[in-house]
This record gives structure tokens, sequence and C-alpha cells, in this order.
């Protein structure tokens, strides 16, 4: 069986300031609680504008303009005025959206009617959606409704309001009366969720000029959950996904393992394909609402820009071997198992040296590791510290420990083996999967044998068990497409086989007359 | 502090007594670290969780500290603490948090 490969990746983000401020949970929460609290008045001024998200480093390694290393050679803050790189929405792997094109998607994807936009606000879209590669070629029909039924609709608390610039220009309304599992927020997450997923898929597409109609499956690895009282989380974003796209030959369905599903979904996508069950799967997943602003306090209160706000997504293109394509190592896997234990060192362990240890692999054999890439300049003044650097040096650690290196070596290790994080926080974006991109390109290239994509995620934020999860996956240089040995087909063993019973029948019924 | 965190160590504080409580922090960074410190012995900070304005004083030590390193099997500690002693800012965590508990924990 040959190994699958990684044929195509897409990234984006898209900006969305009256989302965080509307949907954010550190913002729904405060709000809650007292709606004239300080932080919410604050917010406007704290937030960027869409030049500057697009210029800011870590977005634009994010859509694959720069390397993630190239962030070592930027002066930080890396969201400083003067740091800011050339504004390029478009990608070499994706793009940034600002929230206005963003709204119409979102009204694109709902095909159940609950998202009503201005009649103002859908007419001006007409020329926005024609303006954008991808936008124009979907057909979308953006019909508007009356300002006051809008208003109507909020007022009567059945509908989240959208706005932008503080205006508003439509809103998300239930999509059941009494059960909470359509109420409007839901319905709200999760509509965006899914337009998020739809522009990275359409990316995927559009960049790398695949046709949809040949992808057979679709994994949707978000963090969200969509199903009514009876089956909360009964799914199935992925089929909605590739309704939207025009994925008409797939089927799918959702992967779920907090921030580590995307990387259990990469795993089953190859192992799917090197099964010959499909051709072409995808892996993809849509922002989280919820994390828009989640630090959003400490951003303030250390005087800086709320940096959580951007949605992420991405999609990657697994398909059969190429010849070309880096190709994804089932045989080289780490798992976090049940009986593992949750210390660093157990966990490290299953994830990057058990593996590497069954192929006589050292630490050092893997060229770039990526972990859980949250950007530092976000989770540093909200106390959570420099998370890939944090990994990097406990692989390093064990490393050390294990006679793999020498203790002098470790931040070597880290500058070698490592990059500075570059992902927006949300959740299952950052984890391991925003490097798979870069790691394509740069395998292709010749610039690495090798990458570890390890994804992690906190399985006891869901109260069903204390227990922590990981998965890890080895991408690398394709060696080639192994040459066809002369051995006979099934087909013809079968053809042989009919062969001999026929010949025995004739015989048999030769000697009975 | 995690809201939810909050509320186990009120409740578990208002069961035992907080004379018979000591939380045992695992922190990975000397800020939050500290703020969790501060926030079992003289309140949450923030004013957002359970423990605003509650000031337990409790014992509160990270597991990094001496007093509690001694405590344990040593080779349990190497088998769980000791690759993150050598990733982690060790002094800058045990500073911070010995700072708060020496203002406001109660039973040292």
């Amino acid at each position: 069986m040959e190994n699958a490969v990684v044929k195509a990746t897409s990234y984006i983000l898209v900006h969305t300031p009256d989302i965080l401020k509307e949907g954010g949970s550190t913002q729904t929460t405060t709000r809650k609680k007292d709606k004239d609290d300080a932080y919410l008045s604050k917010i406007d001024e704290h937030l960027r504008s869409f030049a500057e998200v697009v210029g800011y480093g870590p977005n634009q390694a994010y859509i694959g303009n720069i390397k993630p290393d190239q962030l070592n050679e930027i002066s930080q803050p890396w969201y400083n005025k003067d740091n800011l790189l050339e504004e390029k929405r478009e990608g070499k792997m994706g793009e940034i959206m600002p929230e206005r094109e963003f709204y119409y998607l979102v009204k694109a994807v709902d095909v159940f009617d609950l998202v009503k936009l201005t009649e103002e606000f859908a007419q001006a879209g007409k020329e926005v959606i024609a303006k954008h590669p991808i936008l124009n070629k979907m057909s979308l029909n953006i019909a508007g409704e009356k300002v006051v039924k809008i208003e109507e609709l909020i007022d009567k608390g059945i509908a989240i309001p959208l706005k932008l610039d503080n205006e508003l220009i439509g809103c998300v309304k239930q999509a059941h009366d009494t059960d909470i599992n359509l109420n409007a927020h839901v319905i709200y997450e999760n509509l965006i969720s899914k337009a998020s997923a739809v522009l990275a898929l359409k990316n995927l597409e559009e960049k790398n000029d695949i046709d949809l109609k040949e992808v057979e499956y679709i994994l949707e690895c978000s963090e969200e959950a969509c199903g009514d009282i009876n089956q909360r989380g009964g799914g199935n974003f992925a089929k909605a996904i590739g309704e939207i796209a025009g994925c008409v030959n797939a089927t799918g369905s959702d992967v779920r393992s907090f921030c580590a599903a995307p990387s259990h979904a990469l795993v089953n996508a190859a192992a799917l394909v090197k099964a010959g069950v499909y051709k072409n799967v995808v892996v993809l997943a849509g922002g989280s609402v919820a994390k828009l602003g989640m630090n959003g306090k400490d951003h303030v209160k250390k005087e800086m820009p709320i940096l959580e706000d951007t949605l992420g997504g991405f999609a990657v293109l697994v398909s059969e071997n190429d010849g070309e394509s880096p190709v994804i190592r089932t045989d080289i896997i780490g798992r976090h198992q049940v009986g593992t234990g949750s210390s660093p060192q157990a966990v490290i362990s299953s994830l990057v040296t058990d593996p590497l240890d069954k192929h006589d692999l050292k630490i050092t054999d893997i060229d770039k590791y990526s972990v859980e890439m949250q950007n530092p300049e976000i989770t540093k003044p909200a106390g959570a510290g420099n998370v890939p650097e944090s990994n990097y040096k406990m692989i390093a650690a064990l490393g050390v420990k294990r006679g793999d290196l020498e203790r002098k070596e470790l931040m070597n290790f880290v500058k070698n083996h490592g990059m500075p994080g570059f992902a927006p926080t949300q959740g299952h974006i950052p984890s391991g999967v925003p490097y798979l991109g870069h790691a394509m390109e740069a395998i292709k290239k010749g610039e690495l044998k090798r990458a570890m994509i390890i994804g992690k995620g906190s399985l006891f934020l869901g109260r069903m068990t204390n227990l922590f999860d990981g998965i890890s996956f080895v991408v690398e240089k394709n060696p080639g497409l192994k040459k066809a040995e002369k051995s006979l087909s099934d087909q013809e063993i079968k053809n042989l086989l009919a062969e001999a019973m026929q010949k025995t029948a004739d015989n048999l019924l030769a000697e009975l007359e | 502090m995690d809201l939810e965190n909050q509320k186990r160590i009120k409740e578990i504080a208002d069961e035992y007594g907080a004379e018979n409580l000591m939380v045992i922090l695992g922190g990975a960074e000397a800020e939050a670290s500290g703020l969790a410190c501060e926030t079992v012995t003289n309140g949450d900070p923030t004013f957002a969780g359970p423990l605003a304005g509650v000031q337990l004083g409790l014992a509160c030590y990270h597991v990094l500290e001496s007093e509690i390193k001694e405590e344990f099997d040593p080779e349990v500690y190497d088998e769980q603490i000791s690759m993150m002693e050598m990733v982690l800012d060790v002094d800058a965590i045990v500073e911070e948090v010995k700072t708060y508990r020496e203002k406001y924990s109660e039973y040292k």
C-alpha cells in the first residue's frame, strides 16, 4: 500500500471586530454580568483596522506569504505600526477577508433563511461580491430584509445582531422557539464556523487548481456542535460545508477531540486514502466565534491591541500517492493513550519519542516540529507564556534526559527545530496543522526532509474525563512511486480460479454421464 | 484562575476548613502561578469568580518549590516533574508564589 500525500493546503483568516464584540465568550459573559463594564467600553479603542490585521507578520505567515522563521527577523511587538509588513490580503495559501465581505458569505451558507441582511446592505453586496475572485463564482443570492423587521427580531430577544463598524446590517435568528440547541447564539456560532470553513475550502480549490467534484470524503474538525434537543452534537458540518462549496461527489463526517481534532482527522484521512477507500479526502475547519477576544481584558490592561480579532480556517487535501507531494507516514504515529498519564514527560514521550524509537529515529532526525503554534504576542500578556517555545523546550529537555542532546544544545534545538508561533488562538486552528502548508512547500523544495505535526487537546474541559489528548504524525519527502511489480492482479487470480473450477465441474459432469 | 476551579476550592474549604487545605500549583509560568496563589489566599484579583473578595488564606505552594519537592519519592519526582524543571523558569515561579504566600497565607 502506498502512503497518502498532502496534496494541497489552504489557510484563511477573517477580520471580525464586530463579531468579537457581539459573540466572543469573554465579551458575552462580561456583558451578561454588567452591560456597563469598563472593559466593554474600552474595546473599540483597542481594535485594529483591516490594514493593520493584514500587515501583521503572524497573519502573513499564516496565509503563506512569509515563512514562520522570518518572524524572527521582525522586531517585536509585531503589531507595532513600524513593524507591519506589506498589506497583502491574498496569500500563497489563502487570504484574509474583511468582515463586510464575510457577512455576505454567512448569508450565503445559510439554507434555512435564518440570516437577515438589511435591504441596503444586501444591495451593496452585489458590487463587493463581483470584485472577489472566489465569491463571484459562487452564484450567491443575497436577498434583503426591512430594517424594522430585523430590529423587531432583535428586540424580541430571538436574534443576534450583525453589525459593521457598530452599525446594524442584519441579524441571525433562532431556528426554534424553545430548543436551546437551536437558539440564535448557537446558530450564529455555527453559521460563522461553516462560512469560514467554506472560505477555506474554496481557497483550496482556487489557489491549487483543484476540482472539488473529485473530493470523495470530507472530515470536519472544528470545536463546534450542531444538532437539536434530541441529538445535541448530531453533526454533520462536513457535508453542509461540502454542499455549499460544490463537492457534489463527496460525503463526510465530523471528528472531535478539542484542539487535537485536526491531527486526528489528518491521520484518519491518510488511512482512508492509503487503504484505498477514497482517493481524495479533505480535512477542514472553520473558526471559533467564542474565542474572539478571549484574552481581551489582559490585552486592554496591557495597553495593546486586542489581537484575537480574526477567525481562522484551513483545508487540507489528502490524496493518493502522486510520487511528488510529501507523504504522511501512517507508520510513525504518536498517540497519547488512555494509560499514558498526564505528566508533561509522559505526554511528550508518547507523542514524540515513542513513535520515533520504533523507527530508530532520534529527536534531531525531525527537521521541524509543529506543535501548538499559538502566537506568543497573544498568550504572553495573558499569563500563558510562549506556548510553542515551551513545547520545543519540553521536546529538547526530553532529548537531554534520553541523551539525544547535550544540555547546552537545548536552546539551539528550540531555534533550529522549532519556529515562532504565528497562528491565532482559535483552539483547533493553531494545533499542529498551521505549519503543514509550509512543511509541504519546504519538503518539495528540498529544504526539509521531515516534519512532525503534533495536535494536543484538553479533553477535561468537557467534564467527561480528566484525560488529556494528543496525536502526532510525520510528513516527509516523497520517495517516488514504487515500481509496479510483475505479479498477478486480483482479477487474473479470480479468472484462473474460475477456469480451474469450471474444468473440475466439467470433469465431474463427464464422470456422472 | 479558572472560575470552576475557584468554585471547587471554595466548596472544599467550606466543607473541610481552610486550615486543613493546601493548594499545590503546577502552573508553567510565574505570573499565572502568582495569580493563582493570590486567588486562593487573598481572593480573585480580577473579581470575576467565586473567590472575588473571599480571603481564604490557604497554604499554597508550587510543586517546584523545595519544601514540596522534598516530600516526593525522588523516583516519582524524576518521572513526573524533572523534565519540566529543566524547561521552566523555576526561580521566577518560586519567587512569585512565595511573595503572595508570605503576604496573604494564614496557614503556612
